[in-house]
């Protein structure tokens, strides 16, 4: 026997900038001290997605889940759990305060509701090594697919597993390849699109790094259904770690001849290359993305012809995100009945999501279709901290829209998401407490795309800096009920008239705020109110005299000297001085004696 | 490099699965040595490793081999729990490295009991 127990560190971003390569270098250092060096092997894994309790390190077998792990808790794990056997209760997960500590990673709500197909591989194989990805069955769907299947079995065989493309707007993957196996011309290229440009989403990037050998056999297979010669990784360069381990990967792939000349032995050859881009968002868009790699101006272009027709350097070119083609090994190995046992009607599979915003578990999951916003959000998300109310929650990331409370119990799939005025879009899952200002919020995702636009057409480039306008006229409460028209009627405009699914899509916060939180943009326009206190200019600070002890903590975090007052004595506060920085509201919540002594007021409270 | 052909990725797999089993949660039998300090102190240490090389020469890949804490017995360490999947547990008492070859090629391999090592069958009762 090898080795009795294997220890699976996280070496995802987020666990390797909390320290988790000292972490493994510790453990080895250990280990040996405990002469455990032959029975205990170390492995650096990808991403396990429970981003928010990192660094994460997972004893197998028997799957003991250890959380927030630091160098100075190695000794005691070591000897305690690997020598002795008994696991380490400080070190494990706790729901809440006073609940018992979770042993097993499948116990914890987290884990226990995520049904994985594309990241089965995360946090139990090391990404930089070929030879774990073969022992659990890797490239044996490639090797399958070469071997056994002509490329029209290939096609048919995704075409009724029902899968759609993961990069947003949910093409059926299977009849994009027939496009482009039919379309004319010698060379046709692949490419993979890892873009991913939604800030706060970080699927493709995990996927990358955690298994990246599974995103080059879905290529491969691609290429073998498709008859492509060559293709391109597009990532950005703001993913470090994701390019070098695609790229040892690639290398790898090309040592065991699965990339490159006469692949596995057979007549067929495809190769494959790295390109990094410099993160703008529109280059995820697919035509801007080909003006990119061909060395131009990353815009967009009218379509047709699409890049089927004509791609790069004007031949037949098939792009799929990263997460579609992370879904192909499976469908070829286990069929297409298999995958399209899962899910709804329309929607096929799995989906990642990238859970971030007002919740308490932040990480990745991966989750079947057809499961409810609220499973997502309380099962496996663990809720709104701090004993908050749930408010609403982006899909889509900018591009997508803010469902309310009463959507909680959606079916997240692609046509429920779209019927809702939202879009699944890549992933990006933002969830938003009553803390938050659904007009600030709209005018937030509206300005990161007007940064983002290239430009090009006039809808994007003007209309939606003319949206930004009218939102910061309602935001200081300068705006009437006219603006409000007008803001409808000019995001109507720029969806239907833009060149590309940037501006399209752009409108959607704005559209789907109104929709269902018309009351506040009515509050903030008549009522001068922003509901959720967060709108500056409608905003203000005072002290509550009964409730201040004068304990000087606000004094001190005041940047302006707007407060003032000897110690023990209620504190006076000018509202002239004050620039509504919030941060006296803060402390006195959470660091003062009196507790909550400054109040914010709106509208006609104040 | 030898560039692969086809077939020759099962290869690489059944080679590197000894070692990628151990990460499938999969296997027929657990095999848990108690390491309390009463434990390690009766030679525990040794007894773990030797079954560790009888698996490996034997190319026995699905039994886990794990740890735990002292079993409550102190006078018969050191001490093993044999699971076999659907069965109940069994404990060894007494073990000296024959020993453990005897119950690995007679209760791992074959299936039966080595009756004169066992201590108790089945576990205590808990809540
Ligand atoms: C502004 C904009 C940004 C996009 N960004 C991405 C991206 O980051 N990653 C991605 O895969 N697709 C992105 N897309 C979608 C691509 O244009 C294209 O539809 C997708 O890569 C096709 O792959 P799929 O069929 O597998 O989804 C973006 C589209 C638009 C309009």
């Amino acid at each position: 026997m090898e080795h009795r127990l294997h220890l699976l560190v996280c070496a995802g971003t987020g666990c390797v900038a909390n320290r988790s390569f000292q972490i493994k270098q510790k453990l080895e250092q250990e280990i040996i001290k405990n002469g455990l060096q032959d029975e205990v092997k170390v492995i650096s894994t990808g991403c396990q997605g429970f981003c928010e309790r990192g660094p994460v390190v997972i004893v197998k077998p028997g799957d003991i889940f250890y959380q927030q792990v630091k160098e100075t808790d190695i000794p005691l794990l070591v000897e305690e759990h690997l020598l002795k056997g008994r696991p380490v209760k400080k070190l494990m997960y706790k729901p809440s305060g006073k609940e018992p500590p979770v042993q097993k990673m499948m116990d914890i709500g987290f884990f226990k509701h995520q049904r994985l197909i594309v990241l089965k591989n995360r946090g139990r194989l090391d990404p930089e090594n070929i030879d774990e990805y073969i022992g659990f069955d890797g490239y044996l769907a490639m090797e399958k697919a070469l071997a056994t299947m002509t490329p029209e079995q290939i096609i048919e065989e995704i075409k009724k597993s029902g899968l759609r493309g993961r990069g947003g707007a949910g093409f059926p993957t299977g009849l994009k390849w027939e496009f482009c196996r039919k379309a004319k011309g010698n060379l046709k290229y692949l490419v993979c699109n890892a873009d991913e440009g939604d800030p706060g989403a970080f699927m493709d990037r995990s996927i990358l790094e955690s298994d990246p050998h599974l995103v080059l056999e879905g290529i491969i297979i691609g290429a073998i259904a498709i008859g492509a010669s060559k293709g391109f990784i597009y990532v950005r360069s703001e993913y470090p770690l994701a390019v070098k381990r695609v790229k040892i990967a690639i290398e790898q792939a090309q040592d065991y001849g699965l990339l490159g000349d006469n692949i596995l032995g057979t007549d067929f050859s495809f190769s494959l290359d790295v390109i990094q881009g410099a993160g703008a968002f529109v280059c995820g868009e697919e035509t801007a993305l080909i003006a990119s790699i061909q060395g131009q101006v990353g815009r967009p272009r009218p379509r047709p012809p699409y890049p089927a027709e004509s791609g790069l350097w004007g031949n037949p070119t098939n792009i799929n995100n990263v997460e579609t083609w992370a879904n192909i090994p499976g469908i070829i190995q286990k069929g297409s009945q298999w995958y399209s046992s899962i899910g709804t009607e329309n929607s096929k599979g799995t989906k990642i999501f990238s859970l971030v915003g007002k919740i308490n578990n932040t990480g990745l999951v991966e989750v079947p279709m057809g499961i409810t916003l609220r499973e997502i959000i309380y099962e496996i998300g663990g809720g709104i901290p701090n004993k908050k109310e749930f408010k609403a929650v982006q899909t889509g990331g900018p591009s997508g829209g803010c469902l309310p409370k009463q959507m909680l119990d959606l079916s997240i799939d692609y046509d429920s998401l779209t019927k809702a005025g939202s879009i699944m879009g890549s992933g990006g899952m933002i969830v938003m407490d009553e803390d938050t200002c659904m007009v600030d919020l709209a005018k937030y995702f509206l300005k990161f795309t007007v940064e983002e636009s290239c430009g090009k057409c006039t809808p994007c480039r003007v209309g939606t800096r003319n949206m930004v306008d009218i939102l910061e006229k309602i935001c200081s409460g300068q705006a009437t009920l006219d603006d409000l028209d007008k803001l409808e009627f000019l995001a109507k405009t720029v969806k239907s008239t833009a060149l590309c699914g940037l501006g399209q899509t752009a409108p959607n916060p704005v559209l789907t705020t109104l929709r269902y939180f018309r009351d506040e943009y009515i509050s903030h326009i008549v009522d001068k109110y922003c509901p959720a206190l967060v709108c500056r200019d409608l905003i203000e600070f005072y002290v509550i005299p009964e409730k201040c002890t004068g304990c000087q903590r606000c004094v001190s975090v005041c940047p302006t000297g707007a407060i003032t007052g000897p110690r023990s004595q209620p504190h006076n506060l000018d509202k002239d001085k004050c620039i509504k920085c919030r941060a006296c509201y803060e402390i006195c919540r959470f660091d003062a004696i009196a507790g909550d002594a400054i109040r914010i007021k709106s509208g006609e409270e104040a | 490099m030898k560039k692969l052909k086809v077939g020759d990725l099962k290869k690489i797999r059944d080679k590197v699965q000894k070692t990628t089993n151990l990460r499938k949660s999969q296997s027929r039998a657990v095999i848990t040595v108690h390491m309390g300090t009463c434990g390690i102190a009766a030679g525990s240490r040794q007894i773990l490793t030797r079954i560790m090389a009888i698996l490996e020469k034997k190319k026995i890949d699905d039994v886990l081999v794990t740890t735990s804490g002292c079993a409550g017995f102190c006078s018969r360490e050191p001490m093993i729990t044999v699971e076999v999947k659907g069965e109940p547990p069994v404990k060894y008492g007494d073990l000296t490295e024959q020993r453990i070859d005897k119950i690995i090629s007679q209760h791992i391999i074959q299936g039966n009991l080595v009756k004169e090592f066992v201590l108790a069958l089945g576990s205590e009762r808990t809540y």
